[in-house]
């Protein structure tokens, strides 16, 4: 198992969430002071330092327009910590390739921070959550298959060395490919994309590059891991899936405490609560399939909206997107999951958001990273083969779960981090 | 009614077909063209009426080609061919007067008079606003306000549509975005083009349209040489549907 650190990056310093509609696209600049803006900055590079100290590989994400994530242009991070860094694996999930005019412009930005890490970098691609559409201007409709156009061509890029190639596809055109650098890593840095479907994943796996994904808890994660895996044997991969194939995203806190674990645990969940989005943002016009919105008018929402709206620690434990508690909690929650689902080889641990300070966050990091992550390597080797199910119930063990006495509120339409629509 | 299909190039289409009389191509707004709404008894009373749903529309497929208007109008000129149609009246909603406008400027000898109701299709406002509201940002309960010029009556209720109903129309929003979204309801050389135009033209538009603007109708009617231009009383961006018969008589007398 390999456990990356992950912080969105956020500015939470805002007004009342009842004062403003949308967290994401509409939500003004000028509640955003650059100086605390520049302070948080440099906190959450020294945090993602402290990771690598600790043994732990770093990850970093992109959003747009939003104070949710104040990343728009990820690989300038990206390329700040290949020079702030010198072991950790910088795994970028993503680069939103589906909003991108130029794929051949973010193969260029990944190879030269290929080049500026020494082959550090693990290059992860995203198609984007909803709201990163109108910020973009970018069509909701066909994203997929830009995605992979675009993907295709960033790979084939990155392993062309023998001068000019040109590319006149379905959606993008490139006269003269012939990028400088090339890719330090040899034939090109890991290939990551993250979905939270299973017909996604079947796409991945059928490529054979790292699936990563995102909150989904019990059931969801075990059906797109499934799916992966069917995808990559029917592409004749062959029978086993090895674990580090796949990969998990979770809010995690370790606290020495349960009283610790749960104080850094539910200033965690900003992460999913304060994540309020207007719903013409959340649900653009052919985002997600005719059938989904269908369910939708009738109804349906995304699981993680209904939980937002009257959030818990416990809850969230419970639905196995939170790790969170005692070194032996959290093990045996993240063991748990692990065996449910079939077995994944990278988690990737939100380990800040929100208003959890910079002494709570080291202090989450350094308990993991001292405490669980060196049961979780002994346990799950990168040897194993995924799709081992453990005969266990999807939800950890009772006396391995926090138990809160309170919820936390929240005020106004919210939707899922992943950008299931209220409806 | 009666429901036909047609292929071309590769898009298989569904062709709503009624009446008797001079042959009028009907084109549809981004909702997409329903024979049971009463305007349409009023036109097939005198007129053969042809009304394709568009590509992505209805019934009618969506090729992966297809991702501009002017890709319709020029499967729309061909289905004049297919169909024997020479020369035809026009009456077109919305986005259906946009692929009208297209056509118009291909082969405007093939066009006799034409209605355009509350179309889209052109910018002729200034670089730092949009011309039409821009309904993919502002909240979905606002839409029906600038829609409907009695949003109430005119409410969509998911509880009284098969799920085959709600699959359309959400398939009808999805290809709509598709063809609309960039440039945000026009193509800047439609303008430029407009002057080909041989048609009598009217343009009209709901006194209440929150979307067409008088002055966007106004600007868009003084491209196109001749046009003349008409207002239709509580009524929203869709007249044919909040005022039938104010709407069919106005265009069946502008047609004669």
């Amino acid at each position: 198992m390999q456990a990356w650190h992950f912080s969105e990056s956020a500015y939470p310093y805002l007004p009342p969430a009842d004062s403003y509609p949308s967290i994401r696209v509409s939500l003004a600049s000028k509640n955003y002071d650059p100086k605390k803006g520049a302070a948080l900055w440099d906190r959450y590079l020294h945090e993602w330092q402290i990771a690598e100290e600790e043994g732990m590989d770093i990850m970093l994400n992109e959003h747009h327009q939003t104070a949710t994530c104040v990343d728009p242009a990820a690989p300038m991070v990206l390329a700040a910590l290949a020079r702030l860094t010198t072991t950790a694996r910088l795994l970028i999930l993503g680069n939103p390739i589906a909003n991108r005019r130029q794929p051949v412009r973010v193969a260029e930005e990944m190879a030269l921070c290929d080049v500026l890490s020494h082959g550090r970098v693990e290059a992860g691609f995203v198609r984007g959550v909803p709201y990163e559409i109108s910020p973009a201007n970018s069509n909701p409709v066909r994203m997929n298959e830009r995605f992979w156009e675009a993907l295709d061509l960033i790979v084939k890029t990155w392993t062309s060395h023998d001068g000019p190639f040109s590319h006149e596809g379905r959606f993008f055109h490139h006269r003269n490919i012939n990028v400088w650098p090339r890719v330090y890593q040899n034939p090109h840095p890991p290939v990551w994309v993250s979905t939270t479907s299973a017909s996604g994943a079947a796409e991945v796996g059928a490529k054979g590059f790292i699936q990563a994904t995102f909150l989904t808890g019990y059931d969801a994660t075990r059906k797109i891991y499934e799916s992966y895996r069917a995808a990559w044997r029917k592409a004749g991969r062959g029978v086993d899936v090895p674990n580090d194939r796949l990969a998990y995203a979770a809010l995690v806190y370790v606290g020495e405490t349960e009283q610790e674990a749960l104080e850094g645990a539910e200033k965690l969940l900003w992460y999913v609560t304060a994540n309020k989005v207007a719903p013409q943002y959340a649900n653009p016009p052919g985002y997600v399939p005719v059938a989904a919105n269908v369910a939708m008018q009738r109804g349906a929402s995304h699981p993680l909206s209904q939980f937002s709206k009257n959030a818990s620690v416990e809850a969230a434990i419970r639905s196995g997107f939170m790790f969170a508690g005692t070194p032996d909690q959290v093990y045996e929650q993240i063991k748990r999951h692990y065996e449910y689902v079939g077995g994944y080889g990278h988690l990737l641990i939100m380990g800040q958001a929100g208003f959890l300070e910079h002494d709570d966050t080291v202090k989450g990091i350094r308990n993991f990273a001292r405490e669980v992550y060196p049961r979780l390597k002994e346990m799950f080797p990168k040897t194993t083969i995924s799709g081992q199910y453990g005969d266990v119930p999807a939800a950890p063990p009772e006396r391995f779960v926090l138990r809160t006495s309170h919820e936390v509120s929240t005020d106004g339409p919210l939707i899922s981090a992943l950008g299931g629509a209220e409806a | 009614m009666k429901r036909t299909a047609i292929t071309i190039a590769g898009c298989e289409l569904e062709i709503h077909e009624g009446g008797s009389g001079a042959p009028l191509l009907f084109l549809h707004p981004g909702g997409g063209f329903n024979p049971q709404d009463p305007y349409v008894e009023l036109l097939t009373a005198t007129r053969r009426v042809i009304a394709p749903s568009h590509p992505g529309f209805g019934a009618s497929q969506l090729p992966d080609w297809i991702d501009h208007v002017d890709d319709i109008a020029h499967i729309y000129l061909e289905l004049m061919d297919r169909m024997g149609l020479a020369k035809v009246d026009v009456i077109a909603c919305s986005v259906g007067g946009w692929i009208a406008a297209e056509m118009m400027t291909k082969t405007p000898e093939r066009f006799g008079k034409v209605v355009l109701v509350a179309p889209v299709g052109v910018k002729t406002g200034p670089t730092d606003k949009l011309d039409i509201p821009d309904i993919y940002v502002m909240p979905p309960a606002d839409v029906p306000k600038l829609m409907y010029h009695d949003p109430v009556k005119n409410a969509v209720q998911p509880a009284m549509l098969s799920d085959e109903e709600l699959a359309i129309s959400a398939r009808n929003r999805e290809t709509l975005a598709l063809l609309v979204w960039e440039p945000y309801m026009h193509n800047p050389k439609l303008k430029r083009r407009l002057h080909r135009v041989a048609s009598p033209t009217l343009f009209l538009r709901g006194a209440s349209d929150g979307l067409i603007s008088a002055a966007y109708l106004e600007a868009y009617a003084g491209l196109v040489p001749g046009a003349r231009t008409a207002t239709i009383a509580e009524a929203g961006h869709g007249p044919q549907i909040e005022q039938p018969q104010a709407f069919a008589r106005m265009a069946l007398d502008f047609l004669g």
